[in-house]
Parts: structure tokens; sequence; C-alpha cells
């Protein structure tokens, strides 16, 4: 499986130099909603639906936008870790509160923390309220590309850190801490009584979950080029469960998958019909659910 | 009904629309005002109803036994459809309703001129949630209901028709969702997306009160509207998120809400 | 008498249920004692007090000279004290042998950390503490144990009611008790396998010198393995003796066993 990771990242990176500048565009947002999904990955194994996974994405953009406004910094690779970092101490933070709580309670908790940033972020001046503000072009290591090559090289790098949090994510599935996830989904009393604590397990995943989602929004902002509060707002957390339902919890790549697919489809959605896209997303959702309810890879489950 | 439906906000929206434009196609008549509100109610019934029907019985019935968490998606996806099907039925520019509001005119109170058309609201509301309460404890029906709640299968066993309940019951939530945008719509203008805000409104009423109680769902409702009066009033900068700062708060402190039930025996 | 469990005094009440009045015990090591009374007498509240998933009221449970009365159920596990549910405790969605490997799993404690950073298979490689074996064979060890071998493959929640106590009993050993408490280890099972699994579970016990508490509802049971029984009724344990003078006891007779000829 390790060799996959790599293998396909590496494909990926090298196939793209062929690419025209709107797929590479494409893929390196999936690669950002990936990153977001495979940390609902982890959840959603234990069993918890988080509703606000945009509280992190959003704070992993605005991190790499409040680098680039007010320090001037624009390297992609320190985007990402102070979205990482910001996004993970902030579910340090809210872990003690939200491990407690399971089903719909950890649902609707999640919701309703992303929904006060984002009533925060409105209500804030400094960072452009609701309009957002803008992100400059990323520069990588202290190299500034030229305009043909940015999106290529924002690619290339975007591919390394996936493959490393995947293949970081796939190795701790393999622990026994990692296979906790489906023991506290079914029965926590037993994993209380064998001798763990199944909220110390579930803030640890919540916490990585939230250093993806910051590292995906990081990466999504520079990509884009524009943040704004719309990204914690819940139909945004509704994106990414969205995307964790197309793809399914089988095995760490298909987020990255899943969240290509879901970009095909929300782009062909829009172009076929654009006032209806959201009834042609629901109806693929509807299908989904009836039709795959473990995702479209969710049988190749690897170990 | 131990779903989390996220339709309900779709509901609201349909609601406000139809009333909306029955409203306005009747008021265009020249038929007299005062029926208006009827014609209000009549409208939200008129949709709701049958859709909600259909809706329960081609596509929630058989997802019962799923997970909850699959029936909140599914109502997610219904909801995704329904906010278009709106779009495509009453398009995208804001409809304006205002007759049945205005036509009530204001009164003093406390030196301010406060509409009297909001006493109506709060009268409906008291009478829809009084009448539901009525319905669930002083009626047969209504005890069947809570019974085939609390637990489906033994409900089975004992003859009742869980289907149907199942249905009556989304009908009737349906329903009261649509009637309550219909009330709205003269207040407001009605455009595309008035479900969007309000579904996730309603869950914070509803997790502060206790979820599946009916006076916790109406004392909820009044502390959410409190404490955003207030808080528009005197800390403006607060105003978007302090319902969802209170919602946190209830589900750190008191998860089950304020009128919470009691816990089963688990080992 | 060295007490390795002790309880003095518990009390718990739920709204106007009275669970426990005034529960003292005091349980020897290396002892079997068998817990009696009807439904509802408090012997799963005592179970639940025990190991910590219920607070008392008032009282203090001792182990071993400690308090560890306010205590989670994690951490009276791993302090050795262990114990099987009335309903089994299974994870549904898993198979049998990924139950006892998720199971030993957690007994592998610290290896959370280093199993990330090790080489190669943590649960082929590093030895569960109590077995000093690695996790995989641990698991088919107990199965074989319980005679789930054959069931290793199937989904915990298709198994029969037997095999579902079964599982929850191997699982419970592989947390290796000091002190074993079973609630109801032989309902479900059927008549002609009672004393068999009884004794398979007792062998085991004692031979990694555990204490053993047991609930049972079968006297012919608790007659053949108990050394002492304590009975319930009503929140309190109305005798205290071996099982013959027990089970003769008048308000045992009157309240818990029916008087027989």
């Amino acid at each position: 499986m390790r060799f996959w990771i790599a293998g396909t990242f590496a494909a990926l990176a090298l196939a793209s130099l062929w690419l025209p500048q709107w797929m590479l565009f494409i893929m390196t947002v999936a690669i950002a909603r990936g990153l977001v999904v495979l940390g609902l990955l982890l959840l959603l194994r234990a069993g918890l639906v988080s509703f606000g996974q945009a509280l992190y994405y959003c704070i992993g953009a605005y991190s790499a936008g409040a680098l680039g406004r007010f320090f001037g910094i624009s390297d992609i690779f320190l985007e990402m870790l102070a979205g990482a970092v910001l996004a993970g101490a902030t579910a340090f933070v809210l872990g003690f509160l939200l491990a407690r709580y399971r089903g719909i309670f950890f649902g609707l908790l999640s919701l309703a923390l992303s929904m006060i940033l984002y009533g925060l972020l409105v209500k804030t001046e400094a960072l452009g309220s609701t309009d957002g503000f803008n992100i400059a072009r990323s520069t990588l290591f202290g190299a500034r590309p030229d305009e043909d090559w940015v999106r290529y090289a924002v690619l290339v790098a975007s591919a390394a850190v996936a493959a490393l949090a995947a293949l970081l994510v796939h190795r701790y599935l393999q622990t026994p801490l990692g296979r906790l996830a489906p023991a506290i989904k079914d029965n926590e009393i037993r994993v209380e009584y064998m001798g763990a604590s199944a909220r110390q397990a579930v803030h640890v995943k919540y916490v990585i979950a939230a250093t993806l989602a910051g590292v995906g929004g990081a990466l999504a902002a520079t990509t884009v080029g524009h943040i704004d509060p719309e990204m914690a707002y819940w139909t945004s957390s509704g994106e990414f469960i969205f995307i964790a339902i197309l793809a399914g919890t089988g095995n760490v790549l298909a987020p990255f998958a899943g969240a290509l697919v879901y970009g095909a489809i929300h782009t062909m959605a829009y172009d076929l019909s654009p006032n209806t896209w959201q009834m042609s997303l629901g109806v693929s959702l509807l299908l989904l659910i009836v039709f795959l309810p473990e995702g479209l890879f969710g049988r190749l489950r690897f170990r | 009904m131990k779903i989390v439906n996220v339709t309900h906000g779709s509901f609201y929206g349909i609601g406000a629309y139809a009333a909306a434009s029955f409203t306005a196609a009747y008021l265009a008549r020249g038929y007299p005002p005062l029926l208006s509100y009827l014609v209000l109610v009549g409208a939200a019934i008129l949709v709701a109803v049958p859709l909600a029907v259909v809706i329960e019985r081609a596509i929630l019935r058989y997802l019962y036994v799923r997970d909850e968490v699959v029936i909140l998606l599914v109502t997610y996806a219904l909801f995704l459809i329904l906010e278009d099907v709106a779009k495509l039925v009453w398009g995208v520019n804001p409809y304006y309703i205002a007759e049945p509001y205005a036509l009530l005119g204001s009164f003093q109170v406390a030196g301010m001129a406060y509409p009297t058309y909001n006493l109506v609201l709060v009268g409906a509301a008291i009478a829809f949630g009084g009448g539901l309460a009525w319905l669930l404890h002083s009626t047969r029906a209504g005890k069947l209901l809570r019974a085939v709640i609390h637990d489906p299968e033994v409900s089975r066993a004992m003859g009742i028709n869980v289907g149907r309940y199942y249905l009556a019951t989304f009908a009737l939530g349906s329903l009261l969702a649509a009637l309550a945008g219909a009330f709205t719509a003269p207040t407001v203008s009605v455009v595309p997306g008035l479900g969007v805000d309000v579904i996730v409104l309603s869950f914070a009423v509803v997790v502060i009160g206790g979820l599946g109680s009916l006076p916790g769902a109406a004392l909820g409702a009044v502390i959410v509207g409190a404490v955003r009066s207030l808080s528009v009033h005197y800390l403006p900068q607060v105003e978007l998120f302090v319902i969802y700062f209170v919602m946190a708060v209830v589900l750190a402190v008191r998860p089950r809400g304020l009128f919470s039930l009691a816990e089963p025996r688990k080992i | 008498m060295t007490a390795v469990l002790d309880a003095k005094g518990l009390c718990k009440s739920f709204g106007a249920v009275t669970a426990a009045a005034e529960v003292s015990a005091a349980i020897e090591k290396d002892s079997v004692v068998g817990l009696i009374g009807t439904n509802g007498a408090g012997k799963t509240t005592f179970i639940n007090m025990v190991t910590g998933y219920l607070k008392p009221d008032r009282g203090e449970i001792r182990y071993e000279g400690r308090d560890i009365t306010r205590l989670p159920p994690r951490e009276i596990t791993r302090l050795g004290i262990c114990r099987s549910f009335q309903i089994p405790q299974l994870y549904g969605s898993l198979s049998v042998f990924d139950n006892m490997l998720v199971g030993l799993g957690i007994v592998l404690r610290n290896a959370g950390l280093a199993g990330y950073f090790s080489r190669g298979n943590v649960w082929d490689t590093r030895a569960v503490p109590g077995f000093e074996r690695p996790a995989h064979e641990v698991a088919e060890h107990l199965l074989a144990r319980f005679g789930l071998l054959a069931d290793r493959a199937r989904n915990a929640q298709v198994l029969p009611g037997g095999a579902r106590k079964l599982l929850d009993i191997a699982l419970t050993m592989a947390a290796k008790p000091r002190v074993l408490l079973l609630d109801e280890p032989t309902s479900g099972v059927s008549a002609a396998e009672k004393f068999g699994i009884m004794q398979m579970v007792l062998d085991g016990a004692r031979a990694e010198g555990a204490t053993v508490l047991f609930v049972e509802h079968d006297m012919e049971v608790v007659s053949r393995f108990a050394q002492r029984v304590l009975a319930f009724y009503d929140g309190r344990i109305i005798a205290d003796a071996a099982p013959q003078a027990a089970l003769q006891d008048p308000q045992v007779k009157r309240y818990v066993v029916g008087n027989r000829a």
C-alpha cells in the first residue's frame, strides 16, 4: 500500500507536466479537499460525523492569508505549516470539550463551533469581513516561479505533502490506537473496560483531522487566491461530508479520488444547468447513499 | 422521531413561497384582504402535505433501518434538491407580500410602535404549540405516536401501524415548518435560501431546549429569539454567532438540553 | 485474612430505587465467591460500583488496601480488576478474531506511539503484557480455550447467545485479570455446557492466581463452584456463608431460592 500511495502522487506530479493550467488548478483543489476529507475519514471510522471541519479549513486558509497580509510571507510550505499549527492548536483546546460527545451531539457541537467562527469573521473588519481578502501568488523556498510554472510548482508541493499525510495516516491506522476506531464506534463500554480511554483516542483523532484540514485550507486558499468567511459556513462542511460519503472510508487514497470526482460532478452540474446544480448534487448524494453506501472506493479496503 | 431533518428548512422556504404566490394571486383578484390569513395557512397546507407524503413514501420510508447519520445525509440531499426545485418553480426574484402584515397596522407600547402582526405570529405559535401538545398528550393517536417513537419494534409487535405514524409525523412536522414560513412571508422578502439560515437556527433552538421535548422547543425558541434581539441591540458585533455560542455552551454543560429525558440503562 | 477486595458501606440510589444499602464485603485472595439474588437485588450494581462504572453515593472500595472508589473503569481494569457482562459487550461489526485483536491492542497499552515507529506489524512483534506472546498468538490461544476458534471469521453480531457470552469472557480474560468479576457467565449457555464452561473459566483464572466473583442464577453451578456465597436482596446482603449454609438460610430461601422440600 505504501508503494501505491507514494507512487500515485509521484505519477500525478510527473503527468501534470503535460496538463493544462485549468486541470492543475482542479487537481490542486482536489488535493486540498482530499486532505480535509482524509481527516474526516479518521473521525468517521470512529463513528463521529463532524459537521464542522470547515472550522479548521477556514482557520488554515486565514492563517495562510494572514501570513501574507501581515507578514509578507508567501512561501507555500510555511503557509501550510501555519495552517496546520493553528488548526491543530485550536483543535487541541476544543478537543477537551468535543471528545466527550458522540453521535448527533458531536455533529451539532462541531457545527456550532464552525458557525461561531463564521460569525466572528463576518464581523471582523481587519480581515475583510464578508468580502474576505486575496492572497498573493505562492513562493517556494524563497524562489518565485513565473506565471506559467506557479501552478505546477504548487501542485508538486501539495502532492508531496498529501503523499506524506496519506502515508502517516495509513501507518497510524495500523497501530492499536488507530484500529481502535471501529471499536469506539461499536462499543465504548467495552473499550473502557479493556483499559483504554475512548475520550483520549477521540481527542487525538480530532486533532489530527483538524491539522489535516488546516493544511488543506491553507493550500486551497493559496490556490484559489482568495479567502472569505464562507469557508467556515456549514455548507462548506457539508461539501466535505459529501466527498467523504462519495469516497468511502476504505483507504487513504479514496478521499483524494473522491475530491476529484466531486470536483468533476460539481463542474459538470454547474455547466449543465447553473441554476440547478445544487439539485444535481443532491440527487447524486441520494443515489450514492442508496446504491453505494460504502462509497465509490469503499470496497478497496487496505489494511 | 429521532431523525435529524435538514429538509425541514426547505419546507419553511417552500411554505413561504407558496404563501406569497397564493396570497398575491388571491389579492390580485380583489378578494377581501382580511381573509388573506386563511390563504396563508391554506397555501402552506396545500403545498407541504402532498410534498411531505411523496418524500416520505418514496424515499425516507426505506431508510429508517439505516444509521441515523444516513437519514441526516438523505435529508441534506433532499434539502439541496428542494432548494433548486423552489428556484425552478418560483424563480429567483424576490416575492413581496406585505398586505397581511401591513393590514393590521401597529400599536403603541412603551413609547414604540409595535406591529400587530407580530402578535398574530406569537398567537399562532402558541396555538399550534398548544395544539400539538394537546394532540400528543390527550388524544389516543398522540399517545400511540409517543409509543411508536419510543420503540417502533415493540409498537409494531402490538399491532400499531408504525409506517402510517411515521408518515403522519413527517407530514405534520413538515406542515408546521411550512406554516412557519407562510406566516413569516409577509414580514420579509421571500428569496431563495430562506431555509438555509433557518435550519441551523432551529437546530440551535432544539438543542437548547432539549431534543425531543416540546416545552423545550418553546423555551428554546424564546431564548434564541431573546438572545438574538438583545445582542442586536446591545452588542451588534456578536449578533451572528451568539446563538451558536449559546448552543455550544448548552451542549457543553447540559447536552440533553434544558428539559432532558431520563437515560436508559445500558449494562 | 488478606482481603484483596474490600467494600465498606456501599450505598447507591437511583431516585426512589435503592440499589445498594450499606453493602459491605471483604473478598479474600484466591477465593471463589458466588453472588446470588433475584433480579434487581443489586448484584450487577455491586459489580458496576466495584469496577467504577457507577460511583456509590456513600462508602468506599479498596483493592489491596488502595482506595479505588472514584476511579474510572479503565483504570480499574489496568489495576487488574476485570469483569464480564450480563449482556455481552462485543464489537458487533468486527469478526471474532478482530474483536480479540482490538481488545489485545488495548492491552498492549504503551505500544501506541512505539507501535507507530516500530518496524513491521506491532500485532506480530510485540509481546502482550501478561501473556509474553504476540497478540495474534494470544488471540488464537484464548479463542481456542473457549471453543471459538472455528468461528474466528464470523461477525460478532451474528453469533448465537452462548457464543457471545464466551467471547465476552474471552475478551475479559485478555485483560489478564487478578480479580475477575463474572456477571451471569452461564446465562444463555445450554444446560449441558454450563459446568464445562464454568470449569474452563475458573481453571484459566485460577491458573493465573486470580480471585473470582461470579453472579449466578443456577444454584447447582453455585453449589458446585463457589467457596462462599453472598446473597443479595433489595440492595442488601442478607447472607454471607459457605454455599450449603447460605442456601439453607431461611432468609435466602424466602427471598432468593424459594422453599423446596
